[in-house]
């Protein structure tokens, strides 16, 4: 009893003055789960090559690991944030008024958002306009029974057929990310919205209303065609093999994955497949980054190593390891130039 | 009618009143057996495959040109670690299979080994400096992929573009099983590494590591701290205190609190006020500690006021003073209580992830935690982050974690009942 209190005033104790002096060896990464599959083979990589501390690669989301890297350039902050989508302005102001001034900016590659049925099941080829009218809460009345035009409707679509006579009459049964992944948000923003914009009286709101406008084009049906599954992807992948006519959205590297139980849908008459979205023919598709502190640079030990490491040809390039892991790489001559850039710590200006 | 015939008349229902009652607590504790049951075979039996893993007979060439050596008659410990052994795993499965030529084929051949493979060698020549420039009869960890295909899990019947393991793969793994040159052994790896991004390479020892220095962490910190404020409050404390009261209600409020609000409060306060390093154990049992404590202190008033009053009445009666009375009896008398509310709390603390989220320690750390200080991960955090991985081995070694932190919750309860028997009285 003694003895306990005792070791446990010294673990008090030390916890107090290790604060003081706690000099990190390893290098930290935060950032999206999209981007952390990737990151965390080359840290393992990276660690077991030099036989350094491997990096540690928290996964927060996107928008929680730039509230991290940009809280402050002391070395309790992290190195570098992982990111599925580009910075945006407010979070660069974010970083400039905390002091993060000189950053630099790294496209890793791409992903591609995967509409897939089990493989047993009818096959799809959806234009963006399809996806749009199937899965939004509302829908402009004259897409459905010739409605007055102008008017917002609930959406009343359960059949995939009545949207297009060309799609499979299936009822309308989707599984997909709740709204804290960044998947969920590139299947609103490129898929629902993609398709939303070919609707003039849409397109012309987005000047006039936006905040309309985002909410119409964006906004996901909650009368239970829309099934939201928790982040986990092979959850959604078991549930398909076992509907047939149900689809589930994830990232293309899951499907690459399980390419024996679930196949892919084409979209705009473009099958989803590695070279399809690396030259751009399959639209819903999103850019991964990453950024990094270039303060850190030569402060915490191997930070120019392990970024050396990420962007080498052999690891993002077109036949890099991490397109075994479902990264589509970026066209020569931009995935050079990014590589260039990482080396160089060249800042980024918005 | 009299009496006797009332009672009589009614007997039968109050017979068969019982034994519905009876059958309705057989009924629900079968069915609670039943789901468990049904939960660890499941567990169990998806875990099965995580235990082995496929490795290929390879007769490796450590020729120095491949290394990337200079010919030499010894070599220095960093030289041997930096020389390049990705040729090596490949050069011999090349030579095995010399008709393969096309470029994707090739590729096809080389993804047999496991990237990890030659990690492996790197460390065979550094146990063995003589290898360089022999060639040596060596097992060689296989891909992923080609380890679910001879553990069954891929399916050779499927048409081939659906298939990760294409047709010419499946020849090569039939040729090399007619030669005995491919052979499932026990995973060792599992036990002894850390995470890792590829299936057949990752283990659990390093969230079993830190899963045990945060729970040390969190046991020496808040037993201590709970048992005495326990004490205090049933023993000392002033009763009908307006203050006291305060304290008692919001301490049960507090066994009632979310778990993540603990992980916003330890982020806040031990991260970002006093600067403990995050992702580290310490940090973790910290928060864990404002977790457990509530619940440890409840128990523990339960077990003090369910000591008979006659016992603290008797050591009064002869002298002992109100400390000695409380440390030579009524403690030691109530410690089986408290023990078994501090593996509740400590049970509850293992298995959690939401606080860790906030201070980090959902993450991917490869690297064993050597204190409780490195970054580290725990065990549901581990089954959290492979069941979300999208290579097929993490099925299975997601199962495995499942057990292994059943196993650990096991021995935690293990040790509680050895002591609790220890110090377990009858009057």
């Amino acid at each position: 009893m003694k003895k306990s209190l005792i070791i446990a005033s010294t673990i008090a104790a030390l916890t107090i003055t290790s604060s003081a002096q706690a000099a990190r060896d390893h290098i930290d990464v935060v950032g999206s789960s999209t981007v952390f599959p990737f990151s965390t083979v080359v840290a393992e990589t990276y660690g077991k090559n030099t036989g350094k501390p491997t990096p540690k690669i928290e996964s927060t989301g996107t928008g929680g690991g730039m509230k991290l890297f940009c809280k402050g350039e002391g070395i309790d902050t992290p190195d570098i944030t992982n990111a599925s989508r580009r910075i945006k302005s407010s979070e660069f102001e974010l970083c400039m008024k905390n002091g993060v001034t000189d950053i630099t900016e790294v496209l890793v590659g791409f992903d591609g958002i995967a509409f897939a049925n089990a493989i047993n099941g009818p096959s799809f080829n959806f234009s963006l306009k399809d996806v749009y009218l199937g899965l939004a809460a509302k829908i402009p009345a004259e897409a459905y029974q010739n409605g007055t035009e102008g008017d917002m409707i609930d959406n009343p679509f359960t059949h995939w057929n009545q949207i297009n006579a060309n799609l499979p009459a299936v009822k309308i049964k989707v599984l997909g990310p709740p709204p804290t992944s960044g998947t969920r948000d590139a299947l609103q923003e490129l898929a629902v919205e993609g398709g939303c914009k070919n609707y003039p009286a849409m397109k012309a709101m987005k000047s006039s209303d936006k905040s309309q406008y985002k909410k119409l084009c964006r906004g996901i049906r909650e009368d239970g065609a829309y099934v939201q599954m928790g982040e986990n992807d092979n959850l959604i992948i078991s549930k398909l093999t076992k509907d047939p006519n149900a689809l589930g959205v994830f990232g293309f590297s899951f499907l690459d994955q399980n390419g024996d139980k679930v196949k892919g849908s084409a979209i705009n008459n473009s099958a989803i497949s590695f070279e399809s979205i690396a030259n751009g023919d399959y639209p819903v598709s999103r850019p991964l980054y990453f950024y990094v502190k270039n303060a850190h640079r030569g402060v915490i030990d191997g930070l120019d190593g392990f970024i050396a490491e990420f962007v080498d040809e052999d690891t993002f390039g077109e036949e890099g390891y991490l397109t075994d892991k479902g990264l589509i790489p970026s066209p020569e001559n931009i995935r050079s130039g990014f590589a260039e850039d990482a080396l160089g710590a060249v800042k980024l200006a918005l | 009618m009299n009496n006797l015939e009332i009672v009589k008349a009614g007997l039968n229902k109050r017979y068969a009143k019982e034994r519905r009652f009876k059958f309705y607590g057989i009924f629900s504790i079968s069915l609670s057996l039943l789901f468990l049951f049904f939960l660890l075979f499941d567990i169990g039996a998806k875990s099965i495959p995580a235990f082995t893993q496929t490795y290929i007979n390879l007769d490796i060439e450590f020729d120095k040109k491949s290394m990337k050596l200079q010919d030499q008659d010894s070599y220095s410990e960093e030289t041997l670690f930096s020389a390049s052994y990705s040729k090596l795993g490949r050069n011999a499965l090349y030579k095995l299979f010399p008709e393969v030529t096309e470029r994707k084929q090739k590729k096809a051949l080389r993804q047999m080994l496991s990237s990890g493979a030659r990690y492996d060698l790197r460390d065979a020549v550094l146990e063995n400096n003589d290898y360089v420039g022999t060639t040596q009869n060596l097992w060689v960890l296989a891909g992923d992929d080609i380890d679910a295909f001879v553990k069954g899990l891929i399916d050779r019947n499927i048409p081939e573009a659906d298939r990760r393991v294409k047709d010419y793969q499946v020849k090569w793994v039939d040729i090399l099983e007619a030669q005995n040159k491919i052979e499932r052994r026990f995973n060792i790896n599992f036990f002894t590494s850390g995470d890792s991004r590829e299936p057949e390479q990752a283990g659990i020892l390093g969230a079993l590591k830190g899963s045990f220095y945060t729970m040390l962490v969190t046991l020496l910190l808040s037993f201590p701290i709970a048992v005495s404020a326990a004490i205090y409050l049933e023993e000392f404390a002033p009763k009908n205190n307006w203050w006291i009261d305060i304290i008692e209600i919001n301490i049960n409020n507090l066994a009632a609190v979310p778990s993540i609000v603990f992980g916003i409060l330890g982020l806040a306060v031990y991260i970002n006020v006093f600067g403990v390093p995050r992702s580290a154990p310490l940090v973790g049992g910290l928060v864990l500690t404002l977790m457990t404590l509530p619940t440890i202190i409840i128990s523990t008033r339960a077990a003090l006021k369910s000591v008979p009053p006659s016992i603290r009445e008797a050591a009064l009666s002869i002298g002992a003073s109100k400390m000695q009375v409380i440390t030579h009896h009524v403690l030691p008398l109530a410690m089986p209580g408290i023990l078994t509310g501090s593996i509740i709390g400590m049970a509850q603390a293992l298995g959690e992830t939401a606080p860790l989220l906030m201070i980090g320690m959902v993450a991917f750390v490869a690297d064993i935690p050597q204190s409780i200080l490195d970054p580290a991960t725990v065990l549901p955090v581990q089954v959290f982050i492979w069941s979300d991985s999208p290579e097929r081995g993490f099925i299975a070694l997601t199962s495995a974690a499942i057990v292994t932190l059943l196993v650990f919750l096991f021995f935690m309860n293990l040790i509680a009942i050895v002591l609790r028997k220890k110090f377990e009285t009858r009057w």
